[in-house]
């Protein structure tokens, strides 16, 4: 049985990435390299007001003066960042009327990825907003939106149309000092999603933006930003993907995320850039700085993630519960093979009284890889009654991976309650065995466990994600498994 | 860029002072420590000062530790006071071996190392170097010579004497042996011993470390303990912190254990200004087993600060940790527990955990358990809770007639038990059961029977 088991896990290995085509279409890209020049001419490429182009610049003379981070539990190769094109955007003529204005190359790409882009599809009820590369394509339902106030659309064009929305919540959740990867983000950053929920009113769909990276030596930062305002709610998806290119691609990514008072927002994402092949060349290096802030009382902000792709990821979508009865969520499934490195977590901040926050990240390792759960719970002394509950477990597939655990836990007010757990272990050839004498294979006993390991999650998730985020976790991990 | 200058220059500051005083510094010790000492300083120029900048001293502020206008002498001092009068061991019913030592020296009457029955070697280190070379060669800077914090090549560089304790293979110690680190000087002083403990096979040990002042002025000790189990030995050490609150503690303990031996740590921090415990286990063979607890009282502006690295070398090896502190007024404190299981470390056991109370909202803990694992079949967890008593425990106890203040001092010294109970000395762990107590309620300031007024 244990070689039975042990060609299971190899075949594991033999998963391939299912999203690696690429799609000839005309490209609008500048050369490569990144100095002031090219921050202006993203700008005047995008035609923005001054304002933007004054804070594209100032994050980029910060940026100049920071250094890469380095206390990841990652092994980073050294990225040149002269050697990555800043701005890439399919060619468009003109400005679309309709659908069958877009290139029909591009809406292959979409319907090999399964993007309900086109109206027809409006039965599966999710407006969609899809960037590729740098570009936002298309934003469906937005008129349907509209009518109940709600805003959705790119972020250029909430530059262009509402200014003074974008003058007032960019930067204040991830201000482009933040980190290394915020600064050059806020430097350089193409395009992304904007999202405004009005007072009092309930998303009746669910909003999705669909993020792909296809020309070649291209670096994608987008960057989305959710604001709910007063008693409004709303359920926000991302997903990614990517061609396999044998050279790494950068992603640096921000998402901003405001919720006022007692507004709710729920931002799932499954990311699926591609991982690298199994030698581990190439590959998406996946630099995210994700933030929430709970404003206003009782309000709250929940992420959920599937983390399957990327060669390299680096990403703590984290929440400042700021009003008092604030609530923040942490669900995460992080799948790494062959190659792939991960060091992802969050962190939960509490500010107000009686917040409260839970965390459950599921960690699964095989191959050659590493994968670490890096959090941090911090109580500020006025947070009384905060409340939070970790648990970080870890599966480990195969002696050569690892499987790492590192919570920061900080207290400063005495009637706060932090609880951490962690487990580390690997499939109990028990279970193995229990599945096996019911008559269940044990390529579907390891399936069978793996999905009820990463079920608390995944039940999070809205049910067209949980559907394709449990299918990736079948293609990343179980390659002829499931 | 500020703290990176300043850095330098607290680094610059020692490496003068090792130009200037190496000579003093060897004359006063043994000619094997002496070898270790310039590539000692070539690390330490290498390494560096441990800065807030980096993951392992992330919440200790070092640098201001070791800015403190304080005395470095190598020389022999002249301690005008009879030890041996006003220092009387606060806990009376132990039968022990007592060493001293004073200012990071071992005080001398006239022997410097004593033969124990059943062939047990213990006294000054320094001695023992000499007289005793193939003993310590095999083991000194064996275990923390491979660190990669300065401050242990810090020690390296200057330590000139502390404590030997050798048991021979098969060789059970009867009494414990008790070391008293006393600080006493008339000006701020800086002291760094150094400590090497070997049992051999099937060999038992039982230490008692007790650390005190016995002047009211700035303190700062560096010290360095290692520890080596040979195969099936047996060792279990207690270590008792209790500085006044001027004083600044650094300690760091590289523990070695082969096949199937067994070592216990205990570390009880009642006092002290500023203590860092750096505890590194490496189980170097299997069916090593170890346990690694620790307890902290806190109060006023004392910071605290336990740090624990078990290396899980080999396969079905056994590791337990057990931290529990308890933060008053605006203490702070902060415990980081890293549990690294090698690539062949197959069948670990691991287990650690962390609890911490918190009376006041201006005293602050931070809790890093981390697990770094390498091999797939193992049983890894860990936990961490921060909260306060038990209100349901309290209202049980006050519907039973006690009163609040007494049913919290109930339940705190229930809390503290747990990682006293773990002391195998008997005597010992009822006294440290009273001294807890004691300082539980406030009672206890300094040790009962010294007649020195310190802090």
């Amino acid at each position: 049985m244990q070689n039975e088991q042990d060609q299971i896990l190899n075949e594991v290995t033999t998963g391939e990435y299912k999203f690696g085509f690429y799609t000839d279409i005309e490209q609008d890209s500048i050369a490569k390299g990144l100095n002031e020049d090219v921050v202006r001419m993203i700008s005047a490429k995008k035609k923005e007001p001054e304002f933007m182009l004054e804070f594209r610049l100032k994050a980029y003379r910060h940026w100049l003066t920071m250094k890469m981070p380095e206390w990841a539990h990652l092994k980073i190769p050294e990225i040149d960042y002269q050697d990555h094109i800043y701005y890439s955007a399919p060619v468009q003529r003109a400005k679309l009327n309709s659908l069958d204005e877009v290139d029909p190359e591009l809406l292959e790409t979409f319907n090999k990825l399964g993007i309900p882009l086109e109206e027809q599809k409006h039965l599966s009820g999710v407006a969609v907003d899809a960037v590729m590369d740098s570009i936002s394509v298309k934003t469906t339902f937005r008129e349907a939106l509209a009518e109940l106030g709600i805003i959705f659309c790119s972020f250029s064009e909430a530059v262009k149309e509402h200014p003074d929305l974008v003058k007032q919540y960019m930067g204040s959740v991830v201000p482009y000092t933040d980190n290394y990867f915020a600064a050059l983000n806020s430097a350089v950053f193409s395009d992304g999603s904007f999202c405004f929920i009005p007072k009092g009113v309930r998303c009746p769909m669910e909003l999705s933006t669909y993020f792909r990276i296809n020309a070649a030596n291209t670096g994608q930062f987008e960057r989305t930003l959710i604001v709910a305002e007063d008693k409004s709610y709303v359920s926000y998806l991302e997903g990614c993907t990517a061609p396999m290119r044998d050279e790494n691609q950068l992603h640096a990514a921000i998402v901003e995320i405001v919720a006022m008072e007692s507004a709710e927002v729920k931002y799932a994402t499954v990311q699926n850039w591609y991982p690298g092949n199994k030698e581990g060349k190439g590959g998406i290096y996946n630099f995210v700085t994700k933030r929430g802030i709970c404003k206003g009382d009782n309000s709250k902000i929940s992420w959920t993630q599937v983390e399957t792709g990327s060669a390299i990821t680096w990403k703590y979508p984290s929440c400042i519960l700021k009003g008092h009865n604030t609530t923040g969520e942490f669900y995460s499934v992080a799948v790494t093979n062959n190659h792939q490195q991960a060091d992802t977590g969050t962190k939960m901040i509490h500010i107000g009284k009686n917040s409260r926050s839970i965390i459950v990240s599921k960690g699964i390792s095989a191959g050659v890889s590493n994968n670490s759960y890096r959090g941090q719970v911090k109580v500020l002394r006025g947070a009384d009654n905060a409340r939070n509950f970790s648990q970080c477990d870890s599966l480990l597939l195969g002696d050569k991976c690892g499987a790492h655990t590192f919570p920061y836990i900080e207290s400063a007010n005495h009637s706060a309650i932090i609880e951490h757990e962690a487990t580390t272990s690997k499939i109990g050839e028990d279970q193995i065995f229990y599945c096996n004498q019911r008559g269940i294979s044990t390529e579907d006993a390891i399936g069978l466990i793996i999905n009820g390991y990463t079920k608390e999650v995944l039940n999070k998730l809205p049910m067209e994600f949980a559907v394709e985020a449990q299918k990736l976790l079948l293609i990343s991990l179980e390659g002829s498994v499931g | 860029m500020s703290t990176i200058t300043e850095n330098i220059s607290l680094k610059e500051q020692f490496l003068d002072l090792y130009r200037s005083s190496s000579k003093e510094i060897a004359v006063n010790s043994a000619p094997l420590m002496n070898t270790h000492r310039d590539k000692a300083i070539i690390k330490l120029e290498k390494l560096g000062f441990p800065s807030r900048g980096g993951e392992e001293y992330r919440y200790a502020d070092i640098e201001s530790v070791f800015k403190q206008d304080m005395e470095k002498s190598f020389g022999n001092q002249k301690i005008n006071i009879n030890i041996r009068e006003i220092f009387h061991c606060d806990v009376p019913d132990i039968d022990t071996n007592l060493f001293l030592l004073v200012n990071g020296m071992f005080y001398n009457n006239g022997q410097m190392l004593k033969e124990l029955p059943g062939g047990i070697i213990a006294g000054s280190l320094s001695q023992a170097a000499k007289d005793y070379p193939g003993l310590v060669e095999k083991h000194y800077d064996r275990y923390a010579g491979s660190s990669k914090d300065g401050l242990v090549a810090l020690n390296t560089a200057f330590a000139q004497d502390g404590i030997f304790i050798y048991a021979p293979r098969g060789v059970k110690m009867e009494k414990p042996v008790q070391i008293v680190n006393i600080m006493i000087s008339e000006a701020g002083l800086m002291a760094q011993h150094r400590n090497l403990f070997v049992a051999e096979e099937d060999a038992e040990l039982n230490i008692v470390v007790c650390d005190h002042s016995l002047s009211a002025h700035r303190f700062l000790t560096n010290s360095v303990n290692e520890v080596f189990a040979g195969e099936r030995a047996q060792i279990n050490l207690t270590r008792i912190q209790n500085e006044h609150n001027g004083s600044s503690q650094i300690t760091h303990s590289f523990n070695h254990q082969e096949t199937g031996s067994n070592l216990a740590t205990n570390i009880i921090s009642l006092h002290g200004g500023f203590i860092r415990n750096n505890v590194y286990v490496k189980l170097n063979g299997e069916h090593a087993e170890n346990h690694s607890m620790g307890l902290y009282l806190s109060d006023k502006g004392q910071y605290i600060d336990n740090f624990v690295f078990i290396d899980h070398a080999s396969p079905n090896c056994f590791s337990n940790q057990l931290y529990k502190g308890v933060m008053d007024d605006y203490a702070s404190g902060a415990f980081t527990g890293r549990i690294l299981v090698r690539r062949d470390a197959q069948k670990t056991n691991a287990y650690q955990s962390n609890n911490n109370i918190l009376l006041t909202d201006d005293a602050r803990m931070h809790s890093r358990p981390q697990l770094e694992i390498y091999a797939d079949d193992v049983k890894c967890s860990h936990g961490s809770t921060m909260g306060q008593i038990d209100e349901n425990a309290l209202f049980y106890l006050r519907s039973r007639g006690i009163d609040h203040r007494e049913a919290r001092l109930l339940l705190m010294f229930a809390y503290t038990h747990e990682v006293i109970q773990n002391i195998k000395v008997k005597a010992l762990r009822e006294r440290i059961d009273d001294l807890v107590n004691k300082r539980l309620r406030g009672e206890l300031s300094r040790c009962n029977n010294c007649a020195m007024q310190c802090g």
